[in-house]
């Protein structure tokens, strides 16, 4: 187990693991955001974070470096977002939370394919987004990517706590959210608020992938899918319906994973998804709100 | 030409017929009051206005029908307050009463009446930070009223306010609802149980029996009449 000398390399492997928990976190946070609007888990938002990531990567091909291919990125993302609850989920707004889950598989399965439709089936790789070279923080090397993956990923988060909080619109969205009825008889357009939430939603995505996509070093179609179970356990961790439980969930699973796998030897990095899934069934049978929620299942 | 006017409005829900073609209008600065037995179609009459139950007929607002989208008819210049007062229980006080004005754009406006909101009900300005749910009744009833007025309305719409209240609290309710009628030349449709604290709240009234209008009037001909309170109004 742990050496009391190899504390730098704890810290090392903390820090890596709130790396790969901000990825988790940004993409957690998109699934409660849609949660809360649409009353569902969207199962396509690993694989429209993977398309976004497909189009920063022909951008890149086409002479933008990272960081405007980004922008372009999320930007395009959240009108793509928007464009997509106009299509597919708009006229489901009124079916059964089943009906509209269903709906999510089937834009998971239509983007997947799409994505390998349009982009080969070779793997492709990412322009870094950070430097590479380590940083020495109190005589420990820490990798300049790691910190700056956890600087963006909250940074984003706090962008859009920010406008949920301070802004006439994020208000509006919230009551939306809240309290269809009372919202429409305010005057609010609910139906659009919605198609904003998954335009975020889409948005947020989009950076969760860029995130990740870069220290990968390779990546296909199916990147994002495991990343899509750890955002649904570090969502499920800190409750479902609270975006900041999503975000402590998503963080404390990310350096769960990662000292499991470093310290463990025998779970290495092929059980983490299986420790993920039990992470997921253990919070279910114990504590189904989570952390932070108010209640996953309501028994009737 | 009245504010509002109601002609030949039915509505169904599903099956059942709630409004069998009610004509009804409210003047400009008037109050008018909706009366009738639980289930007679009251509260159908004001989801009618409101478009949040479809109907067949024509309802008119300041000379123009109304648009058939709830958010547009609050556009149009209409508050409803509906049964169970529609505020939102997670929210604060405060953001309760910024989401009345939503629909506005004149920001000096709304801060001019975000605070008149608070001095004419202290109490919410008490619980600003406090969420609406943890309020009381009473207090519940009169943040409901002014997030309606931060909208700055023509017409209010009024399901059962006195419902669940101490008679106190309601007489108080009742008061500043005529001070807004007198003191803005608010018009007001309020929909009540309580025949006799309607009629003698309103100038006019209308009694709905099973989705029709079995009497109209003007409030202080009903109150008098003694066998329209003995047969609608059961006091
Ligand atoms: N959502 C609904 N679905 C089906 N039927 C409804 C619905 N809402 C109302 N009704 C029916 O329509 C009729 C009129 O109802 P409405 O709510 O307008 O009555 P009301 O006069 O407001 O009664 P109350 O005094 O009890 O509030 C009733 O028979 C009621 O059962
Ligand atoms: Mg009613």
């Amino acid at each position: 187990m742990v050496g009391a000398a190899d504390w730098a390399g704890v810290a090392q492997q903390v820090v890596a693991g709130l790396s790969s928990g901000g990825t988790y976190a940004t993409l957690a946070v998109a699934l409660v955001l849609i949660y809360r609007a649409t009353g569902v888990v969207n199962f396509a938002q690993g694989e429209l974070a993977m398309f976004s990531t497909f189009v920063a990567w022909t951008l890149t091909q086409h002479g933008f470096s990272y960081w405007p291919a980004f922008a372009l990125t999320v930007a395009a993302s959240f009108g793509g977002g928007i464009a997509l609850e106009r299509v597919v989920i708009r006229p489901v707004e009124r079916a059964s939370v089943l009906t509209v889950a269903i709906v999510t598989i089937g834009v998971f399965f239509v983007v997947n394919g799409a994505a390998f439709w349009i982009w080969s089936p070779q793997v492709k790789s990412m322009p870094n987004a950070f430097s590479t070279r380590p940083i020495r923080i109190a005589g420990v090397a820490f990798s300049i990517s790691d910190l700056g993956i956890i600087g963006v990923s909250l940074l984003a988060v706090l962008l859009l706590w920010f406008f949920f909080r301070f802004t006439k619109l994020g208000l509006a969205m919230r009551a939306a959210a809240l309290n269809p009825e009372s919202s429409r008889l305010t005057g609010i357009r609910v139906s659009w608020m919605i198609a904003l939430g998954w335009g975020l939603a889409t948005a947020l995505g989009a950076v969760a992938g860029l995130m990740a996509a870069p220290p990968l070093g390779s990546f296909d179609q199916n990147f994002m899918q495991p990343i899509l179970l750890y955002a649904f356990a570090g969502a499920v961790l800190g409750g479902i319906d609270s975006a900041l439980g999503a975000v402590v969930g998503s963080l404390a699973l990310g350096v769960f994973l990662n000292l499991l796998g470093t310290y463990v030897s025998w779970v290495g990095t092929d059980l983490r998804q299986a420790a993920a899934l039990a992470v997921i069934l253990g919070v279910l049978l114990v504590r189904p709100a989570g952390l932070f929620g108010q209640a996953l299942v309501r028994r009737v | 030409m009245p504010l509002l006017e109601l002609r030949g409005v039915a509505a169904r829900y599903g099956p059942l017929q709630a409004l069998r073609g009610i004509d009804l209008s409210v003047g400009e600065s008037e109050i008018v009051a909706v009366l009738g037995a639980n289930g007679a179609g009251k509260t159908t009459t004001l989801r009618a206005i409101s478009a949040t139950v479809k109907t067949s007929g024509e309802v008119v607002f300041a000379g123009e029908r109304l648009p058939g989208r709830p958010e547009a008819v609050a556009r149009a210049g209409i508050a409803h307050v509906p049964e169970g007062r529609g505020t939102f229980a997670q929210l604060s006080v405060d953001e309760n009463l910024r989401l009345g004005a939503h629909v506005r754009r004149d920001r000096a406006g709304v801060k001019a009446d975000y605070d008149r909101a608070l001095e004419r009900f202290p109490i919410l300005a008490e619980r600003r930070r406090q969420a609406a749910g943890t309020l009381s009744g009473g207090e519940q009833q009169q943040l409901a009223l002014a997030r309606a007025l931060m909208q700055r309305p023509r017409l209010l719409l009024l399901d059962e306010p006195s419902l669940g209240l101490a008679p106190r609290v309601v007489a108080d309710f009742f008061r500043v609802v005529a001070e807004l009628n007198e003191q803005e030349g608010l018009s007001v449709l309020v929909v009540e149980q309580n025949a006799r604290l309607a009629l003698a709240s309103s100038s006019r009234a209308y009694v709905l029996e099973v989705g029709r209008v079995a009497v109209a009037g003007a409030s202080a001909e009903l109150q008098r009449h003694e066998s329209v309170r003995r047969s609608y109004l059961g006091y």
